[in-house]
């Protein structure tokens, strides 16, 4: 299979990104790893008639400590998110999800970037990333706006990010000492990809939960908060029945498309299992 | 400006198993078949072409990747490695060697893709364990046999350059 017929331009910084994405409009697209891209463009699904690869442009590419955040460029292989040192001290959940996405291949290649800005519904790291709170720094001619997760994921395979941007940054909030973050999912069987999936951010204070974040992935559009499971587990000990009940109310609010794998209801009650896996995970992970 | 100028091909630069090659390449070649037609590397398979079985997988850069995801033009000046680059000479990599000595194959076609995929497990965790094999190995199917001999293949290539006496 091959892709339809393209012109291919590599771009050597985010400047001349951005330039080349105004030059192209509607008919150029940006390649980062291409592990979406490519497999949509030898299915036809998409044809632009220009790609701008970013994978030419140095300094995109790295994970660093930035004051309270955690700094990804939007490069960055999912191999390196699952094996960086600083993502799995502060942020295992984080490595949890890079380390299941996909394959060894995949994860050698895809970009957490590419990821991010591709929103497939049934990926991993949108999920993960909202569950942790993180920030998406994107550029534009005009300067760097930074648009929080909950505002990001807007539909189907659609972001908040302007035809005119490109995504550049990823920061992820280091969680205050006692918290812990873990994701977990259901994969396909045979694609991989999410049936249902759950990461959490978790903080204990002095025995008690200070707060906490539940994200579902599969059962929409792109990720949602599990909010009732949220408000639920504030303020308590975070024991097993405290957790159970909680979760139970992880998919409240979702009304999932049936799919030839997964009926509805069956996606419902996925989603209070992986949401009590991932609340019981980053609880023991709080507890160091 | 018209279709062939805008679609023009693009001059590439790869190091393909420590040769140097100067190509021209279409845009929307892949670069598995950049490697089998271009350069005639036909070791590098072509199993289900939308990365899901790992026939293609070769080295970039030293990682193993699926070369039917890739465009040729991305790896412009990168170091690949292909499983015709992996003997030296007559003398097998302990990889290739496992999987003649623990029957690693059956029909052959999924090997080289397997191959290159343990080799670079191996060289970022040499001594893995079940799991972590099976783990590292989601990415290629084989339809002939099962996976049972494949993970003693890479078991028994493990030990071999972990410098243990291998048993025949």
């Amino acid at each position: 299979m091959f892709p339809a017929s393209f012109g291919y331009v590599a771009a050597h910084s985010v400047d001349e990104a951005l330039v080349l994405l105004e030059k192209h409009g509607d008919e150029g697209k940006l390649l980062a790893g291409g592990h979406s891209l490519i497999p949509a463009m030898k299915l036809r699904l998409s044809s632009p008639r220009t790609l701008i690869d970013l994978g030419t442009i140095p300094g995109l590419r790295g994970i660093r400590v930035d004051g309270d955040n955690l700094v990804i460029g939007a490069l960055t292989i999912h191999a390196d998110v699952a094996s960086s040192d600083l993502v799995r001290k502060h942020l295992p959940g984080l490595a949890d999800a890079a380390n299941v996405i996909g394959d060894m291949q995949v994860r050698n290649r895809g970009t957490i970037g590419g990821s991010v800005a591709h929103a497939d519904p049934a990926a991993d790291f949108p999920v993960v990333l909202t569950a942790l709170n993180a920030s998406l720094v994107v550029q534009s001619s005009t300067g760097n706006r930074s648009l929080g997760v909950d505002e990001f994921f807007t539909d189907f395979f659609t972001t908040a990010m302007a035809a005119n941007e490109i995504l550049t940054e990823i920061r992820v909030p280091i969680p205050a000492a006692g918290s812990g973050t873990a994701y977990v999912k259901l994969p396909h069987p045979a694609s991989g990809y999410v049936v249902v999936s759950a990461g959490a951010l978790i903080t204990v204070s002095s025995g008690s939960c200070a707060s906490a974040r539940i994200a579902i992935g599969g059962l929409g559009s792109g990720p949602i908060r599990a909010v009732a499971t949220e408000t639920e587990l504030k303020g308590t000990s975070l024991t097993m029945q405290v957790i159970n009940a909680a979760a139970t109310k992880a998919a409240e609010n979702a009304d999932p498309t049936e799919d030839s794998y997964a009926s509805a209801d069956y996606k419902r009650h996925v989603a209070t299992v992986y949401a009590r896996k991932a609340i019981e995970a980053a609880a023991r992970r709080a507890a160091g | 400006m018209t279709a062939e100028d805008e679609y023009a091909a693009v001059p590439i630069r790869v190091t393909v198993n420590g040769v140097s090659h100067d190509a021209v390449v279409e845009p929307r070649t892949l670069l598995v078949y950049f490697l089998r037609e271009q350069l005639e590397l036909t070791g590098t398979h072509v199993g289900c072409d939308t990365s899901q079985c790992g026939a293609c997988t070769v080295h970039l850069n030293g990682r193993a990747v699926k070369s039917c995801t890739i465009l040729a033009v991305q790896a412009d000046g990168a170091e690949i490695k292909t499983i015709e680059g992996l003997a030296n000479g007559d003398i097998f990599h302990p990889v290739q060697e496992g999987f003649r000595e623990k029957h690693g194959l059956q029909c052959g076609y999924c090997t080289p893709g397997i191959v290159m995929t343990a080799v670079h497990l191996l060289e970022t965790n040499p001594h893995p364990t079940d799991e972590e094999i099976k783990h590292a190995l989601e990415g290629n199917l084989c339809r002939c046999t099962g996976y049972i001999n494949i993970i003693e293949s890479i078991k028994w290539a493990a030990a071999k350059m972990g410098g243990e006496n291998v048993s025949r």
